[in-house]
């Protein structure tokens, strides 16, 4: 566990340079609260506590990384609420939350406080000031996400603002672009999640095939007629590889056989691009892995491992 | 460099640890003073006493024979006096009826010469065999006889002799293949003779380079026109040595679900009771004595042994000086397979083949915690089963609807265990089921 909240630190470090200092107050409250609320749960309910054992921990920098840098520091305490007391531990405990507790929390959280959590977006520093935006007026800085951008005002207004070409995809894989803390550092969470591969803490099956999944179908109904989309653009906007490494992922939400995860992939990958392109949201990946997330039992029940020498007569 | 064999489906790379005994040669631990002979040494109903009570025996004698069923008799390992019937410890029975034998120290050592043997007929060697008490002795003891005599209907077409010996800190059988390889590829035609065929392959781990080199050569010494001995490498994987992995591993054959391997013509051997059918039908020396490894940091010396059966392991541990502050656990046979036991008061048997004495820096204690479900098990099982389930199944109270997941199939070689990050004890959580499920 704590192998994974080392490969969340490098995003959260950058993310400081791109939005400021209010993203490492954020997620210290976010981590602060879900380890509070997860021992407080755990004594409620007569468990054992848990704490040390990483879990909360990383679910609070998820839940931290999944939300605008300019919202109020509080709005992480309810976050941890519901992804710790009602999304983990009332829905079974470690080991049987059905859906991931850091999504559940920013579906939660966007439901309760849908101003703040669609529009406190802040435009990344070019300056390293990171100190610019403690105590401005949100509203006076507050911009629109690429994806929101390319949804509401068109491909022209998108290229006007964020520019085209490498220099997008570059500025868009560094991770100088608006959006959550921390989804938008394609490049340290992609080396975060090629750590957790070489160390076999996850498989590259899901990983892979909700990005080529995005990909493919972003680049074959996401621009001006067919087959003229982005895709690689698609796979770096949003919270795309973040999900794809760290989210859909997750051990306990996600299915255990090999072409249950090639598939739960593929669903969330199509969910993601269906959301973005037809959907009234402009992202899709956390309501597309929380719908895929209660299918992974039922992924496992249809597609078990070969047995090497299944009984005679079948087993009861 | 070209491919070594192995077995396609799970696995582990368990660390190894047999550098602690493997340059060390079989050494002949001094008879104890007493020796408790269990009855039931074998798979099938344990020996009814053929002495009784302050009979005098001679080493080599039947103290116990088989009545019912499926066995072998028992020999006397000492020559001496019965001096009661009793309880013995045993690692997985807690208890088991026993024989105790009081050792006369001034009898001299029964000696065993060589004689022909090419000239028996099949029933005759076969009935050597039984009589000298072969079992499988390198893992559930089962009667070698049977293994030897298959049913017509499955004719058979290769041997195999297990030299893979993957459990990690385990390396009797790898000593008895350097110190006694001529003996045993001579086994291997002896059982090639009774099953009527002529292919042997040997298959051993690629960590025991020594032992391939020998065996190489003894078996290119042995095979003439009549018979075909191989050696095998094999690629290091646990459970390299499980009987149908390694049936795979050297002839691509699958043996089906509950079958034997004649199903599909293979009989399998262990070195080690190989070398014991040597004993048995060129010396004519019943199987007494045991070769183990005694090895782990919590052991003052460890080595490996040749024991008469019977020795308790406390005899053993002060013969080897003792055990060391740091001693944290004792466990009957390997660390992925074996009983860790809570008494040195339990006498070895004709399949114990090591008594590991691990330190705190050996052991994992930490306690387990819930699934979290994150399919290494399903990975590391060789037999394609899904240990989380049957350990979830368990755990809420409904072992008996665990066949589903094939825990029938389960051998129990603690793959899932040894991978799983929760530290769940999937093989007890699995022994659990196979008592409560009906199959």
């Amino acid at each position: 566990m704590w192998t994974v909240v080392a490969c969340l630190v490098p995003p959260l470090v950058l993310s400081v340079f791109i939005f400021g200092i209010q993203t490492l107050i954020i997620t210290a409250v976010s981590v602060a609260s879900c380890v509070a609320v997860e021992a407080a749960t755990q004594k409620a309910l007569g468990r054992r506590i848990t704490i040390g054992d990483g879990s909360a921990v990383i679910t609070g920098m998820l839940i931290a990384f999944v939300i605008p840098p300019g919202v109020s520091p509080l709005l992480p305490v309810l976050g941890a609420v519901m992804a710790i007391a009602i999304g983990k531990h009332l829905l079974g405990g470690l080991g049987y939350n059905i859906f991931n507790p850091a999504l559940l929390a920013r579906a939660f959280l966007l439901a309760t406080f849908p101003v703040a959590m669609t529009s406190a977006w802040l435009p990344p520093l070019s300056d390293l000031a990171i100190f610019s935006y403690l105590g401005t007026t949100i509203d006076a800085v507050a911009t629109a996400t690429p994806l929101a951008v390319l949804k509401t005002q068109g491909l022209a207004a998108f290229s006007e603002q964020f520019g085209a070409g490498a220099n997008l995809y570059t500025n868009f894989f560094l991770g100088w672009r608006p959006g959550s803390i921390g989804e938008t550092s394609g490049l340290f969470i992609v080396l975060g999640g090629l750590y957790l591969l070489y160390r076999g803490y996850i498989t590259w099956h899901i990983p892979v095939s909700m990005l080529t999944t995005i990909a493919l179908l972003s680049w074959g109904f996401g621009g001006e007629g067919l087959f003229n989309g982005d895709p690689l653009l698609a796979v770096l906007s949003g919270g795309a590889l973040l999900g794809a490494f760290f989210m859909a992922t997750d051990y306990v939400s996600s299915p255990t056989s090999k072409t249950s995860q090639l598939i739960f992939g593929l669903g969330i990958g199509a969910l993601t691009v269906l959301i973005r392109l037809k959907g009234g949201y402009p992202e899709g990946v956390c309501y597309a892995i929380l719908l895929m997330n209660p299918l992974s039992p039922v992924l496992d029940g249809f597609f078990k491992p070969k047995r090497f020498a299944p009984l005679q007569g079948g087993a009861k | 460099m070209t491919s070594l064999l192995t077995f396609p489906k799970g696995g582990v790379h368990p660390s190894e640890a047999k550098n602690l005994t493997s340059g060390l040669a079989i050494e002949v631990m001094p008879i104890p003073d007493e020796l408790e002979m269990i009855l039931g040494q074998h798979i099938g109903a344990p020996c009814t006493p053929t002495v009784s009570i302050k009979d005098v025996v001679r080493e080599g004698q039947v103290i116990a024979e088989v009545t019912k069923g499926l066995g072998v008799p028992l020999h006397a390992p000492v020559s001496g006096i019965i001096k009661g019937f009793g309880m013995s410890g045993h690692p997985m029975r807690v208890s088991a009826p026993s024989i105790t034998i009081q050792t006369d120290h001034a009898a001299p050592a029964v000696e065993y010469a060589p004689s022909a043997w090419q000239g028996l007929s099949r029933e005759d060697l076969l009935a050597k065999v039984h009589g000298a008490g072969i079992i499988g002795i390198g893992g559930a003891g089962f009667p070698s006889h049977v293994k030897l005599n298959p049913p017509p209907d499955n004719p058979v077409d290769t041997l195999i002799l297990n030299g893979a010996e993957c459990e990690p800190y385990i390396t009797a059988d790898h000593r008895q293949m350097l110190e006694h390889s001529r003996e045993i590829v001579e086994g291997a035609k002896v059982i090639l003779k009774i099953l009527g065929i002529r292919n042997c392959h040997i298959g051993i781990e690629s960590n025991k380079p020594d032992a391939i080199a020998v065996m190489t050569e003894a078996a290119a010494t042995g095979s003439t026109g009549e018979y075909a001995i191989t050696v095998d490498p094999l690629q290091v994987k646990y459970p390299q040595g499980s009987e149908k992995q390694l049936i795979q591993s050297i002839t691509g054959r699958k043996v089906p679900g509950f079958a034997l391997p004649s199903a599909v013509g293979v009989v399998v051997h262990n070195v080690s009771t190989t070398k014991a059918i040597y004993d048995a039908v060129v010396l004519g020396k019943p199987l007494y004595e045991k070769v183990m490894t005694i090895s782990g940091k919590g052991i003052k010396r460890p080595a490996n042994l040749r024991v008469k059966v019977g020795t308790r392991v406390s005899d053993i541990v002060a013969y080897l000086g003792g055990v060391t502050p740091e001693l944290a656990k004792v466990i009957m046979g390997g660390p992925m397979m074996g009983f860790a036991v809570s008494s040195l008061d339990i006498p070895v048997t004709k399949t114990t083949s090591s008594v590991l004495f691990l330190a705190a820096d050996e052991i994992d204690t930490t306690p387990h915690s819930p699934c979290i479900r994150c399919g290494w098990c399903l990975e590391a099982c060789p037999m394609g089963l899904e240990p989380k389930e049957i350990a979830l199944y368990v755990e809420a109270g409904r072992p008996q609807d665990t066949g589903q997941f094939g825990v029938f199939e389960c051998f129990e070689c603690g793959s899932c265990a040894y991978v799983c990050p929760a530290k769940r004890p999937l093989v007890q959580f699995v022994r659990l089921a196979k008592m409560k499920a009906k199959r």
